[in-house]
């Protein structure tokens, strides 16, 4: 890593940066598994604390820019001083909309109101979450210890989450037709399939943010992409 | 949609430290310039091009040698003994370093602003007469509007105008560095040398000589010290990083304040230095 700057107060500001982002993230982390656990369990009390727990996420990430732009102020960055800050500021905005999507999550536990429980999307909808956590976990991980490769993992890796978004839809169209009574619970869960999905995407692109920290520019190349639910449907042959 | 293939390329890595090639063409050209105070050997083997009509910033530490190098461009070094150049300097196709040249001509191609105010104790508008009468024997009317040109090119016009026979030493600080520049300009110079030419001044007047700075780029080409970054980053097409004597790196101005290649400028810019 880099060594002290002269100015000893700038090192703790940029360390006090970063330990703001990590705490933020591991609320996030946790909101997304309890989010997923009180909609699988219909847990609707968890749904409510994981609906709370946004203000908290919100309030850090106000914290953090604050932080940011008093550093930026204070100090004139230059160079990976100022890659960092900017870093800070746009992984803290990433992570504000993860907790926004786990609190969309949350929400939609006290509207499950069908005892319908197909066992398969469950099933889905669990390792999707345990996929994309474990995303956040790795990126987060990675731009705590300046890890480019850990991070380049992540931004490819997305694919999985996508495909098993899509197989989700498929399914979750299915039993729609089937039975009209499970719109309504279908609609939510889809809406959940789709959160966790996007939850993955802001973990790609904290893996743009850490190569542009590391690198000093952004990303050229085109991110594999698998989400094809924009063309999911139940008409064979399509 | 499984079997996508994916490389992360990370663009290859930029030109060497010491490119030289600057993408206007060049007006100011050093290769493998060395400089000695007595036994001391000051500059190292530089290699540097200024682009014409663009600004050039030098930083480092104090004692990297970037004044003495900006001293070079208009052999002000020959002033005192003991102090020698070697290699090659070149001003369009004119060798600097030419034994022979004409001094009072290449310093009128390449006028100097210094870190302090340097009015002479005349007139406002003798101050600026002054240097031209050296160069040109020209009518009082014509003297009248290359004075007035001048101040309006340093941007002192509206302020003195009325007053253009007060002493230049009663203008204020600020004031009085943009009367040297007018007085530099007045002599119609090729290349421009500021060495720290705000860190005497406050912002304001920081800020206005600055914003004259870049103006003064679509005339004339600029070679700048400065030990203020964010005036480095604010008012440079290209910075130049110095450090013992050596050219450690020279690259698009952008390039060096947002991400720099060597270790040192980093350490430098971002005030992690030893």
């Amino acid at each position: 890593m880099v060594s002290e700057h002269t100015a000893k107060a700038f090192d703790s500001d940029l360390q006090e940066l970063t330990r703001l982002v990590a705490e933020m993230g591991g609320l996030a982390e946790r909101m997304i598994v309890e989010s997923v656990d009180a909609l699988i369990r219909r847990d609707v009390a968890l749904g409510k604390r994981v609906v709370m727990a946004d203000a908290e996420i919100d309030n850090l990430q106000r914290v953090i820019e604050e932080r940011a732009v008093l550093t930026i102020a204070r100090r004139q960055p230059m160079a990976v001083d100022l890659r960092e800050i900017v870093g800070a500021m746009r992984v803290a905005t990433d992570l504000e909309r993860i907790g926004d999507l786990a609190k969309n999550m949350g929400k939609r536990v006290a509207a499950l109101e069908s005892d319908f429980q197909p066992l398969k999307l469950i099933r889905g909808l669990e390792h999707m979450t345990d996929l994309v956590q474990s995303q956040v976990k790795s990126v987060l991980d990675a731009y705590a210890a300046h890890d480019l490769p850990a991070a380049m993992t992540v931004w490819k890796g997305d694919e999985e989450v996508d495909a098993i978004c899509t197989s989700l839809f498929r399914e979750l169209l299915t039993y729609m037709m089937e039975d009209p009574r499970n719109i309504s619970f279908c609609i939510h869960l889809m809406f959940c399939a789709k959160n966790i999905e996007r939850i993955g995407d802001h973990a790609t692109n904290i893996a743009e943010t850490v190569f542009y920290m590391i690198e000093g520019q952004q990303i050229l190349d085109k991110r594999p992409k698998g989400d094809m639910t924009a063309f999911a449907t139940t008409v064979p042959g399509n | 949609m499984t079997d996508v293939s994916v490389s992360v390329s990370v663009p290859s890595a930029p030109a060497p430290a010491v490119s030289g090639q600057a993408d206007a063409p060049a007006k100011v050209t050093a290769r493998g310039l060395n400089f000695y105070y007595g036994e001391n050997h000051a500059l190292k083997n530089i290699n540097i091009t200024l682009g014409n009509h663009r600004v050039t910033a030098f930083i480092g530490p104090s004692g990297c040698g970037k004044s003495t190098l900006l001293r070079i461009f208009n052999r002000m070094y020959d002033l005192y003994p003991g102090q020698r150049a070697t290699g090659q300097l070149m001003l369009d196709q004119t060798n600097i370093l030419d034994p022979k040249l004409d001094l009072n001509l290449l310093r009128a191609r390449v006028g100097m602003v210094f870190q302090k105010p340097t009015p002479f104790p005349m007139t406002i508008y003798e101050n600026i007469a002054f240097g031209i009468r050296l160069y040109e024997k020209i009518s009082r009317s014509e003297m009248d509007g290359r004075v007035e040109k001048a101040l309006r090119g340093g941007a002192l016009w509206n302020e003195v105008k009325d007053k253009l026979n007060s002493s230049g030493l009663s203008l204020s600080g600020g004031q009085q560095q943009r009367l040297c520049i007018a007085r530099t300009v007045a002599v119609r110079p090729e290349v421009i040398l500021f060495d720290e030419p705000c860190s005497a001044l406050d912002p304001i007047s920081t800020a206005k000589i600055e914003e004259l700075i870049q103006e003064l780029a679509e005339d004339y080409t600029i070679a700048i010290v400065t030990h203020n970054m964010q005036q480095a980053a604010r008012v440079s097409d290209k910075t130049a990083f110095m450090y013992l004597g050596e050219l450690i790196e020279f690259d698009e101005t952008n390039k060096i304040f947002t991400s720099p290649n060597d270790r040192r400028t980093q350490d430098y810019i971002t005030g992690r230095f030893g």
